[in-house]
């Protein structure tokens, strides 16, 4: 067996496991735990592709900030599990339909071959190849328009979020920055001249 | 690759030992022994970085310590050893025989795996620092990249660290770490932006080399070429950056230990004592890439002298003492202030001289062809 295979079975293999786990644990921090690391193996399988800038951009969005974003909501809220597992017989024949039809699709897709490792049909580049080169050329030139439109609406996403916050005049008794930096000591501090009243003892 | 190396390196009477070895290898393992060969290199050479790093970290401390104690006028550690050069081996040892204080309702596993999630991003990181234009464990296309990404994982850490002991206190502290810390991602990204346009590319090696180019660098004076003085304000919002992302003074609410209590009061012994070796390789790190990103790395300042490792470490030092300096100089930040230093201040700052350099770029003025 070729080392590559080897590789590919075993970030395989965490990968089913740790997403097995995010469905199948009761906690909700470990769920999330484990479906930081389903990203972790998903990446170095984006690795083995050679698709070195859609492994790291994978880390550094799902791990480094949706996740984490995740794990603030999640232990943030206080989730009653028994609540949730409520409806799960109730649920059951449309999950199992759905995840019928994903079998199904998948099945069709990987077709004869299934089981079997094959080589992407991708044509092979040496080492030197720049990955983000090329992703950013065609961002920017062949999909410059579906680029720019989703940005637009990521941008209007961050304006809706911002103004979801905002209700009303602020009740806080924040001091402005401007005002405290340019405070003098003579705005607080008054200093008074007292001539001395000592009497003269002698001892 | 290796045993080139080695042959040229081992002294004599070991080559024939060196050589016997290797055939040994190659009649046992056959066509696999390639393979183990650059496995076993690998891991070799992965040593070799990491074992000089974690005895930096620990004098580190000691250097903290002495030089915070200079600038305060006192003495700081001096009595384990000459100079009190054993202290960090006396506080090693100390912390290791410390009782680690499990609370009652933690969940074991995640408490555990906390210290080791904080730890491990700030070794990783390591892997694709260049130490000059061959020393680097692995020069990967997009090592910048995978810099940030490794280093945006430290966050669960702190995020772990609060909330497996159970405890209202650390908890509140790692939400209030973990805000800061993402927060300050986001100005050091968009840093990092400006650099890569100037630069031209994601590997580090190029980017320092990039840096020895330039109209001043052909007068001879290379150190005004270096990113620090084109980008100025891109190189004062990354250095405060990465203090914030250190969770260093004047940005350590993570600790606040005279006023505020941090994500790691739960944790004893050698437990806590993982989460202040991750602070202070991470500290490290962030004094490396400043020093590669904006001050030219190995490069020298000036171009009769010849370019070396040495200047790389030189640089990364200074810039280490300055942390140690700001520490010792400035009182600890507001949260609120904190929060508005990087969302109000640093963002737009950075968002403005990206315009700016790319005009810059554009205009017939630029200085980066």
């Amino acid at each position: 067996m070729e080392f590559k295979t080897l590789v590919f079975y075993f970030l395989a293999a965490i990968l089913v496991f740790a997403s097995l786990r995010v469905v199948t644990v009761r906690n909700p921090i470990h769920a999330a735990l484990h479906l930081v690391l389903a990203f972790f193996s998903a990446s170095g399988i984006w690795i083995l592709l050679q698709a070195e800038f859609l492994a790291i951009a994978l880390i550094l969005v799902y791990v480094g900030a949706v996740m984490v974003l995740f794990l603030f909501v999640v232990m943030m809220l206080d989730i009653d599990l028994d609540r949730l597992r409520e409806g799960f017989w109730h649920y059951l024949p449309v999950g199992l339909l759905v995840a019928l039809l994903i079998v199904a699709e998948m099945g069709l897709v990987l077709g004869e071959r299934y089981l079997d490792v094959f080589e992407s049909d991708v044509p092979q580049t040496g080492a030197g190849f720049s990955n983000v080169q090329a992703v950013g050329r065609l961002l920017f030139t062949e999909y410059v328009y579906p680029f720019e439109l989703a940005s637009v609406i990521l941008l209007v996403g961050i304006v809706a979020a911002a103004a979801l916050t905002l209700r009303g005049k602020r009740k806080t008794k924040a001091v402005d920055p401007s005002q405290q930096v340019f405070v003098k000591a003579a705005d607080r501090v008054r200093l008074v001249q007292m001539p001395a009243e000592r009497e003269e003892t002698e001892e | 690759m290796m045993v080139e190396t080695l042959q040229q390196l081992l002294p004599g009477f070991l080559i024939p030992l060196f050589n016997g070895l290797m055939q040994l290898g190659q009649d046992t393992f056959g066509s696999a022994w390639p393979d183990i060969v650059t496995l076993v290199w690998t891991v070799v050479k992965a040593m070799l970085v990491l074992a000089p790093l974690l005895g930096v970290v620990a004098y580190a401390t000691y250097g903290e310590r002495k030089v915070i104690g200079w600038i305060q006028i006192r003495l700081g550690p001096n009595r384990v050893g000459p100079l009190g050069l054993f202290q960090p081996v006396a506080d090693g040892v100390k912390v290791l025989l410390k009782e680690i204080v499990i609370p009652t309702r933690a969940d074991k596993a995640v408490y555990f795996l906390a210290p080791a999630f904080s730890f491990a991003p700030a070794l990783i990181a390591w892997a694709v620092i260049p130490f000059n234009d061959f020393l680097v464990l692995a020069n990967i296309n997009a090592s910048l990249l995978f810099v940030m990404s490794v280093t945006s994982i430290s966050v669960y850490g702190i995020m772990l660290g609060g909330w497996a002991p159970d405890s209202k206190y650390a908890f509140l502290g790692a939400m209030r770490s973990a805000a800061q810390m993402i927060s300050y991602e986001i100005p050091m990204g968009l840093a990092l932006v400006v650099v890569l346009m100037v630069s031209n590319s994601l590997n580090l090696v190029d980017i320092v080399e990039a840096q020895g180019r330039g109209w001043f660098a052909g007068m001879g004076i290379k150190f005004l070429s270096w990113n620090w003085l084109p980008l100025l304000p891109v190189f004062v919002v990354y250095l405060t950056s990465v203090f914030a992302e250190a969770n260093r003074a004047p940005f350590d609410l993570t600790e606040g230990e005279s006023e505020i209590i941090g994500f790691h009061v739960e944790y004893s012994g050698m437990a806590f004592a993982v989460f202040q070796l991750a602070e202070y390789t991470a500290m490290l790190m962030g004094c490396a890439l400043v020093s590669l990103l904006f001050l030219g790395g190995w490069l020298s300042p000036v171009s009769f002298l010849p370019d070396s490792i040495l200047w790389f470490l030189v640089k990364t030092f200074g810039v280490l003492v300055l942390f140690y300096w700001v520490r010792a100089t400035f009182p600890r930040y507001r949260y609120d202030q904190v929060m508005r230093l990087g969302w109000k201040v640093f963002i737009p700052v950075c968002l403005v001289w990206l315009a700016v350099v790319a005009c810059w770029m554009l205009s017939p003025l630029n200085i980066w062809k």
